[in-house]
């Protein structure tokens, strides 16, 4: 076991990890932070995405030791200081954005990843973008409306054109 | 997946003293060999981060090439080949999916050379030169069959030098599941020919499909190739395509690529 040392949420966080461990077992086990959830575990699904030094990864196909010393963002960071949801998470609950949840938080934090790289993108450009991101309940409309709701973008006409 | 020794070196040096251990393996972006070593298909004693060697990373201009260290994820690739080289970045960022793309590199793919991988095809096509810690290899030379490579056991790729061609693209034929390429073209025009190379459809790799390359370096336009057609014979068969449906591909796509060449 070697000690792994990240920053989790702005907070300094230490546990110990095998070579083999995975950065989405690390964070759910040795950390406790389970709102990263592991649905596939085969890199297709996107339910265990978070963020390393800023850039989304599939939390399951990385290994704990190899990003020792970064910065990581999870759902459990995402909300705002006070508590109260962030703007993506709320889009998610005002435009029916989740069923079961299971998806949710790499839903979430994909689209986080998305909207700061590009504020304010077409509903094309959110489809490609979450095509790593499965969901098997919602067919994917209200997700496309809840990212482009966040984005501060009119939601009336998202998922006429791809029915 | 079983355990194993993890070390992550700073330096190539480094990393080739660690890879000449017992059953000790590469890892970049990890993006195959993770989901490989679940499925214990895959068992290495050691595995050898080379992530961490700033030498790896990065994309530069030189001349009228681009060279890209081999450590460099697809997203990077996207974005700072798109200037130099705008038919390798849009190649570079159709691959996977924005998660597979921060971590996955150009080194990794070139040194698992999948068949239906999509960067041996603009690797093959543009002639490039791949550039590993004791010698340079030639695209033509590199790719040796599904999966196979001429590197040698503990040998690193450290970077891929592209000459930037006239005019070039990649048109793939997304296999919507895996989002690798059923079948996918890339053409490059150069002033002394024009290389097209397939990948996704030959039980061999990729593979240059030297008709459609003749055909193009007398008249560079998508109706040169009409009448061609690829043969079906070594082509892959699977539940997602037959052997003649690739093959048919193969034309069609490489259509596409003309077409679509800037």
């Amino acid at each position: 076991m070697t000690k792994v040392t990240l920053t989790v949420n702005g907070r300094s966080l230490s546990g110990e990890a095998e070579g083999r461990t995975l950065l989405s077992s690390f964070l759910r086990e040795e950390l406790g932070l389970t709102g990263t959830h592991v649905g596939c575990d085969t890199s297709q699904c996107g339910a265990c995405v978070v963020h390393v030094d800023g850039l989304a990864v599939k939390s399951c196909t990385v290994l704990a030791q190899d990003v020792d010393g970064a910065s990581v963002t999870t759902i459990e960071g995402m909300a705002n200081a006070d508590g109260s949801l962030a703007t993506i998470q709320q889009a998610f609950q005002d435009h029916h954005g989740l069923q079961c949840g299971f998806c949710t938080p790499g839903m979430v934090m994909s689209a986080a990843a998305l909207l700061k790289d590009n504020p304010k993108p077409t509903e094309a450009e959110v489809r490609h973008h979450l095509e790593g991101n499965i969901c098997r309940c919602t067919g994917y409309h209200n997700i496309v409306k809840a990212v482009m709701a966040a984005s501060g973008q009119d939601v009336s006409g998202v998922g006429i054109a791809a029915e | 997946m079983y355990n194993f020794d993890f070390v992550k070196p700073a330096s190539v040096a480094d990393a080739v003293a660690a890879l000449a251990g017992e059953e000790a393996q590469p890892l970049s972006g990890g993006m195959t060999l993770l989901p490989s070593m679940k499925q214990r298909l895959n068992a290495p004693a050691t595995l050898v981060s080379l992530t961490g060697i700033d030498a790896l990373k990065g994309v530069c201009r030189e001349g009228n090439m681009l060279v890209i260290g081999a450590a460099t994820p697809h997203a990077v690739v996207a974005k700072e080949a798109a200037a130099d080289y705008p038919a390798l970045a849009a190649l570079a960022g159709q691959i996977g999916d924005p998660m597979v793309r921060n971590r996955g590199t150009i080194g990794g793919s070139l040194a698992n050379n999948d068949p239906s991988a999509c960067y041996p095809s603009a690797t093959l096509a543009s002639g490039a030169t791949i550039v590993t810690n004791t010698r340079e290899i030639a695209a033509d030379d590199f790719f040796q069959g599904m999966f196979s490579t001429a590197l040698h056991e503990g040998e690193i790729i450290t970077a891929v030098k592209f000459p930037i061609p006239e005019k070039a693209a990649y048109a793939k034929f997304m296999q919507p599941a895996s989002r690798f390429a059923l079948t996918g073209a890339f053409v490059a025009k150069y002033a002394d020919g024009v290389r097209v190379a397939i990948t996704g459809a030959s039980e061999g790799g990729v593979f240059r499909w030297s008709e459609g390359e003749a055909a193009l370096s007398s008249n560079f336009s998508a109706e040169a190739l009409n009448g061609l057609s690829a043969s079906a014979d070594g082509m892959i068969g699977d539940l997602h395509g037959t052997p003649d449906y690739r093959a048919h591909l193969v034309g069609v796509m490489t259509r596409r690529a003309v077409a679509a060449a800037h």
